[in-house]
């Protein structure tokens, strides 16, 4: 599909493609890594630097995100003997993926430094649980948390339930609608050969698993999960001769947020999430709209939050989320595919970053499924979306990424393929 | 001079700069609730900040405000994560908008005031009160003394007003 270019330099749709992320790179999804977030972080980013088909020595930026749970950028860099002209850890969880990527074109627009790794590394499930207990619940409860802690109102499913109760009060949405994302997400799990869960669930037994907090049943929740995930983002020039087809960048949305983000539900509707306003950054400045897109990236921490995301960035009407998650267009195989690696629900839990790594792969028309690798190194999609079959999308050329920090806060970013 | 309580094996602390949460939560400790309310718009707003999020003046007073509003949204808590709130599962964690400014400035604003529903004594609810309440409920504001100088803000059902025929709640 012929895309329009924008050479206006005095929008941000100027930078519409020059940038592109050209290497990609994991750690097993595990629960009990047995290994140090320095160790699983070098490893992330030695693996992307070698997707891409560069030297570590050609890195001479990096970027990381976390929450007082993970190892700076500085020992990675060292690890791998790389000296940077530009490095910064940001805090941060959801939604810092796409937020981060937008700071990497930046600082490299802005001639600061050429190539920059960013990388997430997390023992979310063995060291700082991600779901809230052990560490995240010690520290006293001072401050703002007084104002939520107190109430035993603390855990991301906790914090983010109000929306999603009132979501299903404004529109009717049905539990057995929402619980469509992890069944379609646990099709897609199956077919991927590093998820932590390959199990195919049904709509009931989602709703038979136990109750988190209402309207959360386990199996709405995402996957405590130890790993580290790391990207490449260079120059569309610079990205010309190195390994892969390029995911060009065509835009980026980062940490968008609802008024009132010291507490967001004093400013309504609550069922409407940050997405609403980040929309108008993304479309604008990809040059492209919702209908355009092939597949979708839309975090799931929570079933409801792909639900909400792909609402508010107008893959649907408003209120009609429930619909189109349970329609069947969300599958491989279906109009817009979501989350084609199983995401945070399936494939574990790396606040974001697996999600883009994910549609990176699938526009190089590469992802790592099950299909025979041909002569190339490249693999031969069949395009049969059966258990431990493909999971490529066929003629991917433009995907999106709606990343989530909480129903505040949202990034996104729309690549194509290069 | 700040605050420290302990509560349901939780370290509440209040710093001696949080000047704003100190007062808060000292009209709390004496069961009367205030909000600031900005001294050049008028507006009130919840909870503490230091300026206003309407007009960013940084001049506020303390002013009474009635504890008593409307369910807006819930959640019921199943797995609790601090240990001392899991033999008060299910509990429930409100976010009522009070009757107070609703709908101002726009038509989607309002105070709304997180709280556990608790009994008139200001204990967790316990199950038999929690299936009764839902969005639209109406609730009156209690307090829970957790120490010197801080009790909580908390929900009881309003016993004594107009309840909906039926709440809104989760299915099932």
């Amino acid at each position: 599909m012929p895309l329009p270019a924008d050479t206006d330099a005095t929008t941000p749709r100027h930078l519409r493609d020059r940038y592109a992320i050209v290497g990609v790179g994991e750690t097993p999804y595990t629960r009990g890594s047995g290994r140090s977030t320095r160790a699983m972080g070098t490893a992330a980013v030695r693996a992307a630097i070698a997707d891409a088909g560069l030297k570590p020595a050609e890195i001479d930026g990096m970027l990381s995100y976390q929450s007082g749970d993970s190892t700076f950028a500085p020992f990675i860099a060292g690890d791998l003997g790389i000296r940077l002209n530009f490095y910064m850890d940001v805090f941060g969880g959801g939604s810092s993926t796409e937020a981060l990527i937008g700071i990497a074109i930046g600082v490299i627009a802005a001639g600061m430094c050429k190539t920059v790794a960013i990388f997430r590394s997390m023992n979310g499930y063995s060291q700082v649980r991600i779901g809230g207990t052990g560490a995240r619940s010690a520290p006293p409860v001072n401050g703002d948390m007084l104002h939520s802690r107190a109430y035993g109102w603390q855990s991301a499913g906790q914090m983010f339930a109000p929306t999603f109760m009132r979501h299903m009060h404004d529109y009717g949405t049905r539990p057995e609608q929402v619980a469509m994302v992890k069944v379609v997400h646990s099709e897609h799990a199956s077919s991927n050969p590093k998820a932590l869960y390959k199990k195919r669930y049904t709509v009931e037994e989602v709703l038979a698993s136990r109750f988190i907090c209402k309207p959360l049943h386990l199996l709405d929740c995402c996957v405590e999960t130890d790993n580290a995930t790391a990207i490449i983002v260079t120059s569309a020039e610079r990205a010309r001769d190195l390994r892969h087809p390029p995911a060009l960048i065509r835009a980026v949305a980062g940490r968008v947020n609802k008024p009132r983000l010291d507490m967001h539900y004093q400013h309504g509707p609550i069922s409407t999430v940050a997405g609403h306003y980040a929309k108008d950054i993304l479309w604008p400045n990809a040059g492209v709209g919702p209908e355009d897109i092939d597949l979708t990236g839309a975090y799931d921490a929570f079933t409801f939050t792909t639900m909400l995301q792909l609402e508010d960035y107008g893959f649907c009407k408003k209120g009609e989320g429930g619909d189109y998650v349970s329609s069947g267009i969300t599958r491989l195989g279906g109009r817009r595919p979501n989350n084609t690696s199983g995401g945070h629900l399936c494939e574990g839990y790396t606040h974001g970053m697996n999600m883009v790594i994910e549609n990176v792969r699938q526009l190089r028309h590469d992802v790592d499924d099950s299909c025979p690798v041909g002569p190339d190194g490249r693999r031969v999609h069949t395009h049969d979306y059966r258990e431990g079959g493909c999971r490529q999308v066929k003629g991917a050329e433009v995907s999106a990424n709606l990343g989530w920090a909480m129903p505040g806060t949202g990034s996104a970013m729309v690549m194509r393929r290069g | 001079m700040g605050i420290a309580a302990d509560y349901l094996g939780m370290s509440l602390r209040i710093d001696d700069v949080d000047h704003e949460n100190l007062d808060y939560f000292a009209h709390c400790a004496e069961h009367r609730f205030h909000l600031q309310r900005c001294d050049d718009c008028s507006l009130l707003r919840y909870p503490p900040t230091t300026a206003c999020p309407w007009c960013a003046s940084p001049n506020a007073s303390w002013a009474p405000v009635e504890g008593r509003g409307t369910v807006h949204s819930y959640t019921e808590v199943h797995h609790a994560i601090q240990p001392q709130f899991r033999p008060f599962t299910p509990y429930l964690v409100l976010l009522v908008e009070l009757d107070t400014q609703a709908g101002q400035p726009s038509a989607h604003e309002a105070l709304r005031v997180v709280g556990n529903l608790v009994t008139p004594d200001g204990q967790l609810a316990p199950p038999e009160l929690v299936a009764r309440v839902g969005i639209g409920s109406r609730m009156r504001m209690v307090f829970t003394d957790v120490g010197e100088g801080i009790a909580l803000p908390q929900w009881t059902l309003d016993e004594a007003g107009a309840q909906p025929a039926a709440p809104w709640r989760y299915p099932g």
